[in-house]
């Protein structure tokens, strides 16, 4: 378990956390690319080219050239245009999704941690029962009963990946209980909740943190997965998944419909998976 | 030991409920009737009065829940809506591919991860060490459905080096079962790779700081014994247990992989269902999926005991 002490610490060292994530290059560069994509989701209806949705049976499976730069589709959309709304979808169920995990999943890692006894036998099986079922598999049976759609997508892999959360706040709070300053709190008689907000939470956040920026890249790879199976976005709509789900059909006739979008998912990821790593060595107080 | 090993399998009970009261669950998430659902397009009412009388649907919950059960225990998980088949004769059918499947990823994963994690470790901070970094960050973060359609373009379209999809059963002919499961096998084996290669060069890391290790070098052993015998042998007992984390991705990457590859197998077979609303099949896919995976994770806990002399010896 990695131990982090930067939470309620005196700004001094955060600073220094800031500046070691400054010195790390892959995390600036990781930072930068999720920043880009940030701008290219927010500014979609400016930046891209054509209506993303509008078919046109005059382009249909156009090759990359000076009008369509990156071809057209099985319906004669301009591939490019696509991918560019196609961010907001991926983006959308990334950070939807994770804060759905982050928000249920913190209060019972924290109910767990401080209060034990029962309370943290009953959320720590229930957690664990959640972790038995492969994240995908689980998604993919909740996104079936609930029925396709980005916001179903959204909820599946928020619930999949909620029990992560669980656990790592559990532990959080389980060593922040004993500390001297939360026995301080006790004793002049503050309230449970209040020291759970006070004073165990801050604590619990860098690790938080890290693990949601990690965490959003798996989710915009199990929403491009679901779509990509036909149980994400629905089309005509947009997104990376359901882009390369029509295109599987196209790999010989026009592997450019391939190609872009799947170059798309995994600068994205990587850009959160690097910003996670440098996050993760910023925040950590340990050495490598 | 015993006690330990005992102690582990019977925590594994009460998750296991916990995980049967959810895949019971998910049919209580269906929008309205679940007869009404599962009875299709039709419509029938001699279907839906069947069906009611069969999910024994005008019992209360529990009572539902507690017969699901005991037919469960009976390895009965119910009968295919689209197919007439019992679940349990689908799953047996399409399980062996997917293990085949699973098996070849698995090795690939064991190729790749543990020399390259150790090579890194061993280097750490040179050129070799950076190489791999990034060769396991871009593996982890390649969505490996995308991996997969492209080596169909490359290796199947352009090259003609190896069949883009379909499934020929080992029995029948095993080069050819081989040569068509390869590029699936690589595409589910290279995340997995990706991710195995972090954890033993971390483990390994870790390991290589030890006294032990200083005094195996001070003894004036080779560099290649300290690493392989010495720190590799301390560094398996954590990575074993990520081994057994990673199964349970290895099942899930399964489903898109068959699925890019049109492979006759359980993720095949899940997706299929998800299409066809046959909700028996997905749970008792899912059901399959979770045991396997606990199962896993159980195995992984057991040889962490018995591979732990301190454990081992308690």
């Amino acid at each position: 378990m990695v131990i982090f002490s930067i939470a309620g610490s005196p700004p001094r060292k955060r600073r220094r956390g800031l500046a070691k994530f400054m010195k790390n290059r892959a995390a600036v560069v990781g930072a930068a690319i999720v920043a880009l994509m940030f701008f290219i989701a927010i500014f979609a209806p400016w930046l891209a080219p054509f209506d993303p949705i509008r078919a046109s049976f005059m382009t249909v499976r156009k090759a990359p050239d000076a009008v369509h730069w990156l071809g057209t589709d099985e319906l004669g959309r301009d591939v490019l245009s696509r991918m560019i709304w196609g961010a907001r979808a991926s983006l959308q169920a990334g950070v939807v999704s994770v804060m759905i995990a982050v928000l249920i999943g913190v209060p019972l890692g924290l109910l767990a941690g401080y209060f034990g006894k029962w309370v943290d036998v009953l959320i720590s099986r229930l957690a664990d029962a959640l972790l038995s079922i492969p994240f995908l598999i689980l998604a993919i049976a909740m996104a079936a009963f609930l029925g396709p759609s980005l916001t179903n997508a959204m909820i599946a892999i928020g619930v999949s990946a909620m029990p992560r959360f669980v656990r790592l706040t559990r532990g959080q709070a389980l060593s922040t209980k004993s500390e001297d300053y939360v026995e301080g709190a006790r004793a002049i008689g503050l309230g449970d909740l209040r020291i759970i907000v006070r004073y165990i939470l801050p604590n619990v956040l860098p690790p938080i943190i890290v693990q949601a920026s990690l965490t959003v890249a798996t989710a915009i790879i199990a929403e491009a997965s679901l779509s990509f199976l036909g149980l994400g976005q629905l089309p005509p709509a947009p997104s990376w998944g359901s882009m390369l789900n029509s295109a599987k059909d196209f790999v010989e006739q026009a592997p450019w419909m391939s190609i872009y979008p799947g170059i798309a998912i995994f600068v994205t990821v990587l850009g959160f998976n690097l910003l996670g790593d440098g996050l993760r060595d910023a925040l950590d107080s340990r050495e490598h | 030991m015993l006690r330990l090993i005992a102690n582990r399998i019977l925590m594994a009970i009460p998750t296991l409920i916990l995980v049967s009261m959810m895949i019971f669950g998910l049919q209580k998430m269906l929008p309205g009737d679940p007869v009404l659902a599962m009875a299709g397009e039709d419509q029938n009412p001699q279907v839906i009065a069947t069906l009611r009388l069969k999910y024994h649907l005008d019992e209360p919950v529990p009572t539902q829940y507690l017969l699901w059960m005991k037919d469960l225990l009976h390895g009965n998980l119910g009968t295919s809506l689209r197919t007439d088949v019992p679940v349990t004769e689908l799953i047996a059918q399409k399980l062996p591919v997917t293990l085949q499947l699973a098996v070849m990823g698995m090795i690939i994963a064991v190729g790749i991860g543990l020399p390259a994690g150790i090579l890194a470790a061993a280097n750490k901070g040179r050129m070799l060490d950076y190489g791999a970094n990034i060769l396991a960050l871009s593996g982890m973060s390649i969505p490996n459905f995308w991996l997969g359609l492209i080596l169909i373009f490359v290796v199947s379209v352009r090259w003609h080096l190896l069949p883009s999809s379909g499934y020929v059963a080992p029995s029948e002919d095993f080069w050819l079962s081989m040569k068509t499961m390869l590029m699936p096998a690589f595409v589910l084996g290279a995340a997995l790779g990706a991710q195995l290669m972090r954890h033993t060069r971390s483990a390994m890391l870790s390991v290589l700081q030890a006294d032990y290790i200083r005094t195996a070098r001070a003894k004036g052993l080779l560099r290649a014994t300290v690493v392989v015998k010495h720190a590799f042998r301390n560094a398996l007992i954590p990575i074993i247990t990520v081994l057994a984390l990673l199964f349970g991705e290895l099942l899930a990457g399964a489903v898109l992989t068959e699925q890019v590859f049109t492979i006759p197998g359980f993720g095949k077979l899940v997706v299929d269902a998800v299409f066809n609303r046959d909700y028996a099949v997905v749970q008792g896919v899912v059901l399959v999926t979770a045991l396997s995976f606990t199962a896993a994770n159980l195995l992984a806990d057991v040889l962490y005991i018995l591979l732990n002399p301190r454990l081992r010896h308690s």
